[in-house]
């Protein structure tokens, strides 16, 4: 005998599940799907949106990433191999 | 039961459009290329309306810039020197802005004075009918009204190459 009420009832069908699912986790994947047209980047082209906008702060940044990490000449060209950081 | 299935099936549809409407189809655009009917301009200028419809002895070549694309910016000194040269043999240099800001374009006007014809475009609506791939695009419209070629970007080894090919083409008529 089937039970009247049941969570089945309301749960759409195996391939349908899937199609969400897979809809979901194309949505979450974080990709633009219809991306900028060319003419459309100027937001993208203004110097506040480049990793080195700030010269003193990419400069801080750089000092700290060689010194804690010890790459010497990891941020850029091979160092002298001192271990004068 | 049946309505957990009509309910599946809802479901089943909807998942498919958003799939469709998300995922599947990007922007399907046919790139004007050369031989193909140009797009005809029709836009606000400086202070008259830019219309590039075909007529006979004119060619028009289209131009697309922004005040944020550096190469634009090196192609401006170009064109004006196209300008001169060319537009006794019937060429008109129309320049489309796609700045979304009339103000960033009117600011890039006046450190790189055009003195051909500018027109703008904010909402973009030209570009996509051209379905321009890179900034700078230019596209040389013969006087029947098609494309004779297509060029994208802009470096200064490009200016020697495309005065020729312009010369040429106004030559050929």
């Amino acid at each position: 005998m089937k039970p009247i009420l049941s969570v089945n009832n309301y749960l759409p069908n195996r391939p349908v599940l899937y199609g969400l699912a897979a809809g979901l986790m194309l949505l979450l994947s974080g990709c633009a799907f219809n991306p900028p047209a060319p003419w459309e980047r100027g937001d993208l082209a203004k110097s506040s949106m480049r990793f080195d906008n700030d010269k003193l702060d990419s400069l801080a940044q750089k000092h700290t990433y060689f010194s804690k990490e010890a790459a010497s000449g990891g941020s850029g060209v091979g160092g002298g191999g001192c271990g004068c950081n | 039961m049946n309505r957990a299935r009509a309910m599946g099936q809802h479901l089943r549809t909807l998942s498919i459009a958003a799939l469709a409407a998300f995922a599947g189809f990007p922007l399907v655009s046919h790139a004007v290329e050369s031989g193909a009917v140009a797009p005809t301009v029709s836009l606000p200028g400086i202070s008259a309306t830019v219309s590039t419809s075909a007529q006979p002895g004119r060619w028009v070549y289209v131009d697309f810039w922004a005040s944020w694309c550096a190469p634009c910016k090196r192609s401006f000194p170009w064109m004006n020197a196209m300008h001169a040269k060319y537009q006794s043999r019937g060429l008109l240099i129309v320049a489309v802005n796609v700045d979304a800001k009339r103000a960033d374009a009117d600011r890039f006007l006046k450190q790189n004075p055009a003195e051909f014809t500018i027109a703008f475009d904010p909402a973009g609506e030209t570009p996509k009918r051209f379905a321009v791939k890179a900034m700078p695009s230019a596209y040389l419209i013969d006087p029947s009204g098609r494309v004779r070629w297509v060029h994208r970007g802009f470096t200064d080894a490009d200016a020697a190459k495309l005065d020729a090919e312009l010369d040429a083409a106004l030559s050929r008529k």
